[in-house]
């Protein structure tokens, strides 16, 4: 028979499941453990947190969870690869190294932490040298948001991981890094894929993409048959089972809720999908409309026939920018005339903004419970028994948004009848934290790998 | 005869930066023709018309019996920026599969198309 490498994932996103991790290290057999933490926006508050503390900057959760996973992981021989470390690996790894000194077989734990993602210090040398980090869509050159970046990371691919993996390391933590990389560099290790045999490269890139928002592709967030989805309370976190030539069954362990079939790992392939024809990574491009699946029995889908081409020779940079402010309020009305009440109220605090001569980029209003989710393509019933009226500014005036967050609450005595739910208090004002794709080319990135024991 | 998308297809959606994704996926591969027929990037624009401020690109995934939508200019300025509920575009889907199309009767009927009465 020939050889399988089964990696699980055990997190979609930062603040997913906390039981996931241990429940896929301890429900059956895994060789690896894959962890994604890093959402677009989420470098920007890691940068926040490491200018007030220098320890900070990393997914604080990962040390909780792999406070009950690493031992077993360890006895196992399960080896863990996280985009835990954020903008500062070395912190995660030197944190994970101290609650792991007090664990059972820690004298085996070999920590590789990747960096070199992080490119906010390199960003006047980049563009001094020409590199304009133009934004992805509207063109415009970063020198015009310069003063405000909070954060800059390249999007590293698969070759520091696996080196990582080389040099015997049984965690290994990245800072920002493609989600898929976290699944395609062990099977480049395990199964020796040369960097160039892009479709078994594209198949790791797919297995990667259906995995990574972690139970969606076992039944969570699934439309299809949703009410049929058994256990969901006990659902089990999605398992890829490779084979050498790429292909892989997608599944879950046994005992396990949620459901894996062809429909449900469908709609994962399509999630957050461009052009199907070139999901671009920085090891290989997929065409996902070569992709074939096919039932593998209960709980089994089998992905195979994946076509990829050669990468470009740049990389994806996620950069984010102090970009004004923010707030939103609420107030809930009640039958009768609900929806009719809280258009009322809207109106009249719209009114006193422009009384006091307040002006926001956008005054953005939702009823929800009427027109919140689909806006004008709702059907609205005549009679509604509530409606919650959802109002917020965006704008540069910070003084104006707080204004603002005063004019709510007066509501409940100075408007419409039937009003409530105020009282979670005025609403806050944040910091809006806006986000800047751009591309570089890949040769000025230099990912480098460093090996921490206990 | 009228075809409500909801009755045919499943979806997903998503989002990057300002523009969402929707993929529709046909609820039996054989009605996967239909839903290149008629759910056509024209229909989608109008369906959407006053949802979203940019344009919509359409994409045939054959072989997953499904087509991928974009839908520019969707979210209020995307994720972070957006003061909209659904500032990642979730709930895009189930927006798209309200669509209801207009299918010839014998062609619905041959392809066993529920019909919508509304």
């Amino acid at each position: 028979m020939s050889r399988i490498v089964r990696i699980a994932a055990g997190q979609g996103f930062w603040g997913d499941w906390l039981e996931a991790p241990r429940r896929q290290v301890e429900g059956g057999p895994i060789d690896y453990l894959m962890l994604d933490y890093l959402a677009e926006v989420t470098m920007s508050i890691l940068q926040k947190q490491m200018q007030r503390d220098p320890l900070a900057g990393y997914a604080r959760d990962f040390i909780t969870q792999m406070e009950g996973v690493l031992p077993a992981a360890l006895e196992k021989g399960v080896r863990v690869v996280a985009n835990a470390g954020g903008v500062n690996p070395r912190g995660c790894a030197e944190a994970l190294l101290a609650m792991a000194r007090g664990l059972a077989h820690h004298d085996r734990l070999r920590v590789g932490v990747v960096s070199g993602d992080d490119l906010l210090p390199r960003i006047d040398e980049l563009i001094a040298a020409g590199h304009e980090l133009a934004h992805m869509e509207t063109g415009a050159p970063l020198s015009t948001v310069r003063a405000r970046v909070l954060s800059a990371n390249a999007y590293v691919g698969a070759p520091p991981i696996i080196e990582a993996l080389a040099r015997d390391a049984n965690v290994v933590i990245t800072g920002r890094c493609t989600d898929t990389a976290l699944i395609l560099a062990p099977l480049m290790h395990e199964f020796g894929w040369p960097a160039n045999d892009w479709n078994r490269l594209a198949s790791g890139i797919v297995a990667g993409h259906i995995v990574e928002c972690g139970a969606q592709s076992t039944g969570g967030n699934c439309a299809y048959d949703w009410s049929t989805i058994p256990d969901l309370e006990n659902v089990g976190f999605p398992i890829v089972e490779v084979a050498e030539d790429g292909s892989f069954v997608v599944t879950k362990h046994p005992g396990t809720g949620g459901r894996v079939d062809v429909h449900g790992v469908t709609e994962q392939l399509v999630y957050e999908m461009g052009d199907p024809r070139e999901y671009f990574t920085p090891d290989v491009i997929a065409d996902f409309t070569t992709i074939r699946i096919s039932d593998d029995g209960k709980d089994r889908v089998r992905v195979f026939g994946v076509h990829g081409t050669p990468p470009t020779d740049k990389l994806k940079v996620s950069i984010a920018y102090r970009d004004g402010y923010k707030a939103v309020g609420t107030l809930v009305y009640a039958w009768p005339d609900a929806l009719a009440k809280a258009k009322e109220a809207d109106r009249i605090i719209r009114a006193r903004l422009a009384t006091l001569g307040l002006t926001f980029d956008l005054i953005h209003t939702e009823f929800v419970g009427a027109t919140a989710t689909h806006g004008p393509l709702a059907t609205i019933p005549d009679e509604l028994p509530e409606v919650q009226l959802r109002i917020g500014v965006r704008g540069n005036d910070r003084k104006a948004i707080e204004r603002f967050t005063r004019e709510v609450a007066p509501l409940v005595l100075t408007g419409p009848p039937g009003v409530t739910g105020y009282a979670g208090g005025r609403p806050k004002v944040e910091e809006v934290v806006a986000y800047w794709p751009a591309l570089v080319d890949k040769s000025v990135i230099r990912p480098s790998v460093s090996i921490l024991t206990t | 005869m009228r075809v409500r998308l909801l009755d045919i297809a499943h979806a997903r959606s998503g989002d990057k930066g300002d523009t969402a994704n929707v993929g529709l996926i046909a609820l039996r591969n054989e009605w996967y023709p239909i839903l290149v027929r008629y759910v056509t990037r024209e229909r989608v624009t109008e369906h959407f018309a006053n949802v979203i401020k940019g344009s919509v690109e359409r994409f045939e995934l054959p072989n997953l019996f499904a087509l991928n939508f974009l839908l520019h200019g969707a979210l209020g300025g995307g994720g972070t920026v957006t003061l909209r509920t659904d500032a990642q575009a979730k709930v895009y889907s189930s927006a798209m599969l309200r669509l209801v199309i207009e299918v010839p009767d014998a062609e619905a009927r041959e392809a066993g198309l529920p019909e919508y009465r509304a």
